[in-house]
């Protein structure tokens, strides 16, 4: 598979504390790539750089071979870059439908038309996305009157606006309750895998990152410290040391013991 | 059960417009932990902020240590030995660990373990190690460490901790459990929101369930561990 | 020359000292209430007022030494035990409403002292005696400097100690330092925060009457040192860094220094021409505060300020009018044409229908930015001015007929708001406020000292519209028609795309720069559309009235735009039209009737702030949400 997204030595530092150093890894399109880690560990300051909203000191960031390290958070969703928040940021004074549809308007370069009537412009292309994410009843309600997992949604149909090539999920599923947790990863997964799209995500909740990720990463203190498959990143044992404990308190049965059926739970979190 | 220490008759809450709280009853015995739990959204955070008067919207009877606490203003709630720990750690962070801790000083009080910055860097040995550092370069963790202490300071007799383990890393979850064993040796009450059926099993006496704002289950820990209907239908997947 | 020099950086550390106290209270205050209080000003007033009068009594009870620096102290005291009640009565009400709505609240107790002032003090100035034992010159440098500056050098790096001591070595320091960071935890651990606030609010008053009362012997006691001393310190406290101590006498020493030295420059020959840099002092603050702002966004040693929990609530989405908005649209445009003919009878109706529809753009402009972009505007009085004065100037100065004018003068605003605008939008809250402030302090200086375009203080005369709109009904169908076409083109903007994007960048920067937004961009634009708009007010008022002074755009002007806006409802489209009307309404019919109209239309904006805290239009609508039926309920809002 060739890359679609390319990370090699990137580095931050903050006030002479080395937030990010030296991370390097690859993402190929249609994978779900987790990147898990301890508080500080360095997850948003990645994040942070590969969307444009810091600057790294050095290192590149190239998606499908174009080097992007730098630009804008703008430019670098033109390129093909979607993303959703920790906390869900979505416009509260607009309807459901409106949000997604400001993604289009700024998509097709209609920012800064002055008499056309916004909410008559690219309502059904809108309606589509909801109805992909299972909001398609909901497209008129003031956003601001949604619970948070719908919320979640909102952003997920707003980053798929324009068709990116390469999605970055900051805590999908944070704030959310355990079911609409794999509901809506397990959403994620049905929509990527059908349009070939990239996810990079993190996330706390272990349950769902040994259920849905493809390939998971483990950061600690800026650096990375074990990358590849779920049962691999399971049993190595510098990352039970540094993030997953002894294992007795996590969550779920399935997590807190390694090696047993994830595949199991992905099957019974299935749209209800 | 020991001797009540907190009881709450038919509390409503709202936001907004909105109820979220519908007449929930709860009780929390002298030197007893009781997990608070429920998803998300089922108003274990909003009950917390109800009981600590921190949401002018609730209505119903919260009696502490045999006095009335409904319609107090916080900070008097508080004075009644009555501590919280918020959700999302709320440190000063231009404030250092000591500074942090000296807002929350209280006077000794009877009935309460006393406290003291130097028991509590024997509890929180990290702490002890960074008194002069800014509560902002601390990490996650740490904070919450920190968090906790702060609200010891006030030597309650009963502490709202309000989701400890949400959005750290298991490893700090471990922590989190050892220190609320440990603070119940020391007599102290803890009511405990908690969303993870291991964290709370390991520490609780008692649990009570809440779904979308009202009580659906209260009993023995051990009584909700068994019941696997219970825990599939308000809890887990 | 060189000790001439020395010389003025003394002269500027004393000014430093002034600047100082008058600014740190204001800072203390904004630090833990997140309150910017418009009333400091007045304390500083009132402060110099009290001194004065307690002077005035002590003198013949106690030796003139004791008496004078009593009465100083006890004007401090005084004036905290004012902070104390004006707390207690009026801002406790009002902490957990949106910032704005605290502002307008503060701004209704400087109306209200200033009328106390008026009633206790009188309107002439009054100079109090000179301090006994400080009247008299020391030699520094070979040249002549007066003791009691040289006393008051000293009095603001004190003062700056004693704070440092509170807030570093005492357990009320860190108090008030966590309350300024979170003052709901700080209230869940035990403090009663109430008491917190009074005691802050009397401890920030009673610093500013002490800089006040300190001027005693160096200027007399006026009404218009409330509003004349804000200005100045709020600059001190932006540039220093909200909340920061430190910061404030920082930037007291900075920008007392750089006026000192401008005025020991005074005039220069560059390349033949003369420059004044005395004169630049009215607005060198100014341009201090617009480079530090823009190089340090939040101050030279300000942090950035954390979300203020608990703010308004969700706007609801803007949907187009229904029919029964149109009818009343139609009804009212109705009346409104028809209006000349009741005009008969009573004409000076139609001479306040002008201004009340010129309000009605100025403020609705205003909204523009203000609501769906969140910019907060504190000088929208600057393109007011630039409209009416750029419509003087183009029918004086190039002597156009009335009519392109009229149609040009909207230009210079627009070019205004594009140069102001640039810098504006790169900054937020607060600092957006008082650098737009800024920038009509600027403007308003500008016209003030240009004799040979502007006519300097006196103003410009003979402005009058051509003989088409000579009479006042012409006159009043040409402002109908312009302020109708530019009101429907504004509504029609929000509606736009371009309106939601503006609401977009102020909803959420992070989603909408993440979705290609630029939001500085589209900010921008949106800043100068309202400058455009707010231009052509300006241009219809200079018309309206035939003659402009520099009073026109004074920082009063840019307050009554806020009042009316907040007064409507900030979050609803029609508010700064009821706004401006009932504003101008009131404010019309208390200048007839009373002498005291300004502490009278103080207490009826205390009273709707307290009443309406959502505006008029606001209110009204969440009590027709409350009144009808669920169904009619879950159908639609507005």
């Amino acid at each position: 598979m060739t890359a679609l997204l390319k990370v090699q030595g990137l580095r931050k530092t903050f006030g002479g504390v080395h937030a990010v150093e030296d991370v390097s890894f690859e993402l190929a399109s249609g994978e779900l790539l987790a990147m898990i880690g301890p508080n500080g560990a360095g997850k948003s300051t990645c994040f942070n750089m590969i969307n444009g909203q810091l600057a790294p000191d050095s290192g590149s960031v190239a998606l499908g071979g174009r080097e992007i390290a730098g630009r804008p958070p703008r430019e670098i969703w033109r390129l093909g870059v979607g993303r959703t928040f920790q906390v869900a940021a979505t416009y509260a004074s607009m309807t459901v439908v409106e949000n997604v549809q400001m993604a289009l308007l700024s998509l097709h370069g209609q920012l800064f038309r002055l008499w056309a009537r916004a909410a008559a412009l690219h309502r059904s292309e809108a309606l589509e996305l909801l109805a992909a994410v299972g909001l398609g009843q909901r497209a008129d309600e003031p956003c601001s009157t949604l619970a948070y997992g719908d919320l979640k949604r909102v952003e997920l149909a707003i980053a798929l606006a324009n068709r990116p090539a390469l999605l970055l999920m900051d805590e999908p599923t944070a704030g959310m309750a355990p079911l609409e947790r794999n509901a809506l990863m397990q959403l994620t997964r049905d929509l990527v895998k059908e349009r070939g799209i990239g996810v990079l995500f993190t996330e706390h909740s272990m349950d769902v990152v040994f259920a849905h990720a493809d390939r998971i990463m483990v950061l600690a203190r800026g650096r990375l410290i074990a990358e590849g498959a779920p049962a691999a990143i399971r049993d190595d044992r510098q990352v039970r040391e540094v993030y997953f404990g002894s294992g007795r308190l996590v969550r779920t049965a399935h997590a807190a013991a390694p090696g047993s059926a994830a595949a199991g739970t992905r099957a019974a979190a299935g749209p209800p | 059960m020991s001797a009540t220490l907190l009881s709450v008759r038919g509390l409503d809450a709202w936001y907004g417009r909105a109820q979220v709280l519908y007449g929930v009853d709860l009780e929390v015995g002298d030197g007893e932990v009781v997990a608070l739990m429920g998803r998300n959204g089922a108003g274990k955070s909003t009950t917390m902020k109800a009981i600590m008067g921190l949401l002018a919207a609730r209505r119903g009877e919260i009696v502490f240590a045999g006095e009335r606490i409904d319609g107090m203003a916080p900070y008097r709630i508080s004075r009644a030995g009555l501590g919280y720990v918020p959700e999302d750690r709320r440190i000063f962070t231009d404030l250092t660990v000591l500074e942090n801790l000296e807002v929350g000083r209280r006077p000794l009080r009877a009935g309460a373990p006393a406290w003291s910055p130097e028991r509590l860097f024997a509890l929180f040995p990290n702490l002890g190690r960074m008194p002069q550092r800014p509560g902002g370069r601390m990490s996650g963790g740490e904070q919450q460490m920190l968090s906790v202490a702060r609200t010891l300071m006030g030597n309650p007799r009963l502490v709202l901790l309000d989701e400890p383990s949400e959005g750290v890393a298991p490893v700090i979850v471990e922590q989190m459990a050892d220190m609320i064993v440990e603070l119940k040796k020391q007599g102290l009450s803890v009511l405990l929101s908690e969303q993870n059926v291991p964290f709370a099993s390991a520490v609780s006496d008692r649990a009570c369930v809440l779904e979308k704002g009202q009580v659906r289950f209260v009993g023995a820990m051990a009584q909700l561990e068994a019941d696997e209907a219970a825990r599939r239908e308000y809890l887990e997947v | 020359m060189l000790s001439g020099f020395a010389g003025q950086l003394l002269n500027g550390l004393a000014g430093a000292s002034t600047l100082f106290l008058l600014a740190v209270g204001l800072s203390l205050i904004f630090g833990v209430t997140r309150i910017v209080n418009f009333a400091h000003g007045s304390m500083f007033m009132v402060g110099l007022y009290v001194a004065y009068s307690l002077a005035q009594w002590l003198a013949p009870l106690a030796g003139g030494a004791a008496a004078f620096w009593l009465s100083i102290l006890l004007s401090a005291a005084a004036v905290g035990a004012l902070g104390v009640l004006v707390e207690l009565l009026v801002l406790r009400r009002i902490y957990r409403v949106p910032e704005l709505f605290q502002l307008l609240a503060t701004f209704a107790v400087v109306l209200v002292l200033r009328d106390a002032a008026l009633a206790i003090w009188g309107p002439d100035d009054l100079l109090g005696p000179k301090a006994p034992g400080m009247k008299g010159a020391v030699q520094i440098l070979g040249r002549q400097f007066p003791q009691y500056d040289l006393f008051l050098i000293f009095v603001g790096p004190a003062v700056l100690a004693l704070l440092w001591l509170l807030l570093r070595r005492t357990r009320l320091g860190v108090l008030i330092r966590a309350a300024t960071q979170d003052r709901e935890m700080v209230g869940a651990l035990g403090v009663n925060q109430a008491w917190l606030f009074t005691g802050i609010f009397a401890l920030g008053s009673a610093l500013a009457a002490l800089g006040g009362a300190l001027q005693l012997p160096r200027e007399p006691a006026n009404l218009g040192l409330d509003l004349g001393t804000i200005g100045d310190a709020f600059v001190v406290v932006v540039v220093g860094g909200m909340g920061s101590i430190p910061g404030a006498y920082l930037a007291a020493l900075i920008i007392a220094e750089i006026k000192a030295v401008c005025y020991g420059i005074g005039a220069v020959q560059v390349f033949g021409a003369s420059f004044s840099f005395s004169k630049l002092t009215l607005v060198v603050e100014f341009i201090v505060m617009a480079a530090v702002l823009i190089w340090r966004p939040w101050g030279l040693l300000g942090k950035p300020q954390g979300m203020v929990r608990g703010a308004a609530a969700a706007e609801a989405p803007i949907r187009p009018m229904r029919r029964a908005g149109v009818v009343a649209t139609a009804a009212l445009g109705a009346a409104l044409l028809a209006l000349p003919l009741a005009g008969q009878a009573f004409p000076y109706l139609t001479v306040l229908m002008i201004d009340l529809l010129i309000a009605v753009l100025f403020a609705t402009s205003l909204h523009f930015i203000m609501g769906p972009g969140g910019m907060h505007s504190f000088g929208h009085a600057a393109y007011f001015g630039l409209g009416a004065y750029g419509a003087a100037a183009l029918l004086k100065g190039l002597a156009l007929p009335m009519e392109l004018a009229l149609a040009a003068a909207p230009l210079v605003a627009l070019a205004g708001g594009l140069l102001f605008g640039w810098f504006a939008v790169r900054l937020s809250g607060v600092y957006l406020a008082m650098l737009t402030l800024a920038f009509a302090q600027i403007v308003w200086s500008i016209v003030y000292q240009w004799d040979e375009v502007t006519g300097g203080s006196n103003g410009m005369v003979g402005i009058w519209p051509s003989a088409r709109f000579a009479s006042k009904t012409a006159y009043y169908y040409l402002t109908l028609a312009l302020v109708g076409a530019s009101v429907f083109a504004l509504r029609r903007m929000l509606f736009a795309p371009f309106g939601y994007a503006m609401r977009a960048g102020r909803d959420s920067p992070l989603r909408a720069e993440s979705t290609g937004i630029g939001v500085i961009g589209v900010h921008w634009a949106g800043f100068a559309i309202a400058s455009l708009f707010c231009g052509l007010a300006g241009a219809l008022y200079a018309f309206g009235k035939g003659s402009i002074s520099p009073e026109t755009i004074h920082v009063g002007r840019s307050i009554d735009a806020l009042v009316m806006v907040l007064l409507g409802g900030v979050q609803t489209l029609s508010g700064p039209i009821v706004g401006s009307a009932v504003f101008t309404w009131l404010q019309d019919w208390m200048i007839r009737a009373t002498d005291y109209w300004r502490a009278l239309l103080g207490f009826a904006i205390l009273v709707l702030v307290l009443a309406f805290p959502q505006g008029i239009v606001g209110g009204l609508a969440a009590a027709w949400e409350r009144w009808r039926p669920p169904a009619a309920a879950a159908e639609g809002r507005r």
